[in-house]
């Protein structure tokens, strides 16, 4: 019969396992917890300091216990939510009934706000866009404790501004949403091994124009003519002809124990890893349905596998998006990325389609790479090379993901950061809500005026 | 498919075994005083649902005056109910309780005497019509004395016991008592702590709770482990609970 929201001293931590001292305010009514609170969080799966308070010791939002269903049309698929829903739930309750998001990202450990507020994308980016595309409403907390709904017609600058705004605009309390209408459940995949990263994005190009789901892993360690090489997935919903009859039950997980050595992860470990897992997949092509949580979610069935990187272990995902028109540039980012020595336990590459309305979404017509790598001392030198590669492509790289990137070149990157600050601070004229990461990056005072 | 009668469905553990239960098809009533709360539940409750939408009422485990009219409310509204499920009871720390007499004595009296005579309304009732279940959610905070548990513990260990005096009477007449002891579980009444070793998570919780009721398994610990865990403190000597802190 505790109603109201509790607040816990502690320590915050990101999937990077990087973490913060922070005081976290938790509990099932969102515009309680929300009230005066400079950050609204949900299941932390960004991997750097977006979602770690802004200064020391300060105030989180948890959103996860705020996660009940308002509402939802099995005509339209229209779904209205509060923002601590996770995508798992979704998963779970409107996957049985043909319903499911039209863009997912890599894990189903997120929430609705978290959605939303990272702009998340997935396999689906050159055929259905981000989740931004997709959401028709967000109710919000804005900095100055109003509460106001925003939709792509109405405030459209803040809407848009939210979408993609790592939660910097307001807290995001509800969110309504198109669900896409599956055919079946299940998933019909194709993959197949390919020999080089050259081959692999002619491949995705041509696999996009008939398949609305495709996403490659690529080997980070092979060099010469096997620069690159990996296997690439491709896939749709399948048809109720060649579905099972019974919808997919979610799969037990397995939790990873915090055991293991920080020296685990290894350049001849990786290099280990990565042989075995193109030739896992050692007939040329497969093809046929397959469970959806395995198709989009692989790492799921394994709970804490940041755990991987050891006790006290650190780790980023390097995420960029190069654009279209220059083929060679994922070459050559992934040679240097190998002349840096930034060795990667996973390496995935996707095609991105047209950019999203969002502010700040991250997506846009071209290839996107992401590399996860260990933070340690050469850890900023290799970004900041990568980086100023990004820039002098024309790329940018994912908020979600970002740990490292320096002010000046996230700037370089992004023009679109002034219009962002502008609608920011028309709304929040102090910038009362932010982050660790808007103090890293855009220059937010750490400490409350 | 069942038809239950739910006290505490809006938060916790309670939102997460009513979800599972209005996911499978049981037809539900939901109790509570917070009226607002109770229909953003329902809500939830009915979109989760194969269709039929859930009804709330009015009831206080404070005023035990009200219960006969909210069970008769359920009754009319789901035809008769077959199943009662109460998760709500109130919390706090010793610290809270050993300085604010009153709230003590509110807590001892909902959690233990109107719990009580809730169950014991419910009960006439469904013996009446043959048996059914009545699903409890107790504590292992009842299963021994301990320092930081001193009067929320006992609350519980009085609840414990006439749970398993009610299963031991009447399960011959059909009435199946199911005494629900979690251990420490993430919820919203308990974030402000940090927690234990061994805490749990609600689905999983709710997911062994509802086996328990399809089975008419009367005691269970959730999660599991907390049934060693406490068997371990169980037989533990009295000298040695008087130095340590849990």
């Amino acid at each position: 019969m505790s109603g109201s929201p509790t607040k816990r001293d502690g320590v915050l931590e990101a999937w990077g396992r990087v973490s913060r001292p922070a005081a976290e305010v938790l509990g099932e009514d969102i515009e309680a917890i929300t009230e005066g609170s400079p950050l609204s969080r949900g299941l932390g799966r960004s991997y750097g300091d977006s979602a770690l308070p802004a200064r020391i010791g300060g105030s989180v939002s948890t959103t996860t216990l705020a996660d009940r269903l308002i509402a939802f049309d099995p005509e339209s698929g229209e779904l209205h939510a509060e923002a601590g829903l996770s995508l798992r739930e979704i998963f779970r309750i409107f996957l049985p009934r043909n319903f499911y998001v039209a863009s997912t990202p890599g894990t189903s450990f997120v929430t609705l706000g978290g959605m939303v507020a990272a702009d998340v994308h997935g396999k689906s980016h050159h055929s259905a866009g981000t989740i931004g595309r997709h959401v028709l409403g967000l109710k919000m907390r804005l900095a100055d404790e109003s509460i106001v709904w925003c939709t792509p017609q109405e405030r459209s600058e803040l809407f848009w501004a939210t979408v993609g705004g790592m939660g910097l605009t307001g807290h995001i309390l509800e969110v309504r949403m198109r669900l896409e209408r599956l055919p079946s459940p299940w998933i019909w995949s194709r993959s197949e091994r390919v020999p080089n990263l050259k081959v692999l994005i002619a491949k995705l190009h041509e696999t996009a124009k008939t398949w609305p789901m495709s996403v490659a892993w690529i080997d980070t360690t092979s060099t010469g003519d096997k620069l690159g090489r990996g296997i690439l997935d491709v896939g749709r919903w399948a048809e109720p002809g060649e579905a099972p009859s019974e919808p997919p039950r979610q799969k037990p997980r397995i939790t990873m124990p915090d055991i293991f050595p920080r020296w685990l992860i290894n350049p001849v470990t990786i290099r280990m890893f990565n042989f075995l897992w193109y030739w896992k997949h050692w007939q040329p092509r497969r093809e046929g349905v397959v469970h959806p949580e395995a198709f989009f979610y692989p790492l799921d069935m394994l709970a804490r596998w940041n755990r991987a990187y050891g006790r006290g272990g650190t780790f980023t995902q390097y995420q960029c998006v190069l654009p279209m028109g220059n083929d060679e540039a994922p070459v050559e980012f992934l040679k240097l990325l190998q002349s840096l020595g930034g060795d990667s336990f996973l390496t995935v590459v996707k095609d991105c389609g047209p950019e999203g309305q969002g502010t700040l979404s991250f997506p846009r017509e071209g290839i996107s790479l992401a590399t996860d790598l260990r933070l340690g001392p050469k850890t900023q030198g290799i970004v900041d090379a990568l980086n100023a590669f990004v820039i002098a492509e024309g790329g940018r790289i994912y908020l979600a993901k970002d740990m490292l990137t320096r002010p000046a070149d996230y700037a370089a990157m992004d023009p679109r950061v002034e219009q962002f600050m502008n609608v920011r601070r028309r709304f929040d004229p102090e910038l009362r809500l932010r982050s660790a990461q808007s103090v890293r990056l855009f220059g937010d005072p750490p400490e409350v005026s | 498919m069942r038809k239950v009668v739910f006290v505490g469905a809006t938060k916790g553990m309670g939102r997460a075994l009513s979800r599972r239960m209005a996911e499978r098809g049981d037809r539900l009533f939901l109790l509570g005083r917070d009226s607002e709360e109770l229909g953003k539940a329902a809500t939830d409750l009915s979109v989760r649902g194969k269709g039929e939408s859930v009804a709330h009422g009015a009831l206080d485990l404070e005023s035990p005056d009200g219960f006969d009219a909210a069970l008769d409310a359920a009754d009319a509204a789901l035809g008769g109910f077959d199943t009662v499920v109460i998760t709500a009871a109130m919390f706090a720390t010793q610290e809270k309780l050993e300085e604010d007499a009153d709230f003590a004595l509110r807590l001892l009296r909902v959690n233990f005497a109107h719990t009580v005579a809730l169950c014991e309304n419910a009960r006439k009732r469904l013996l009446a019509r043959g048996g059914g279940t009545l699903c409890v959610f107790s504590s292992v905070a009842g299963d021994r004395g301990r320092k930081p548990v001193a009067i929320y513990g006992a609350s519980k260990a009085g609840l414990s016991h006439y749970l398993e005096s009610l299963d031991h009477k009447f399960r011959a007449q059909g009435l199946v008592t199911i005494c629900v002891k979690p251990g420490f579980v993430k919820t919203g009444a308990t974030a402000h702590l940090s927690p234990p070793p061994f805490a749990g998570e609600p689905e999983p919780v709710a997911e062994m709770v509802l086996r328990a009721i399809d089975r008419g398994t009367p005691l269970i610990y959730a999660p599991s482990i907390w049934r060693l865990v406490m068997l371990a403190i169980r037989h533990m000597p009295r000298a040695v609970m008087r130095k340590v802190g849990f």
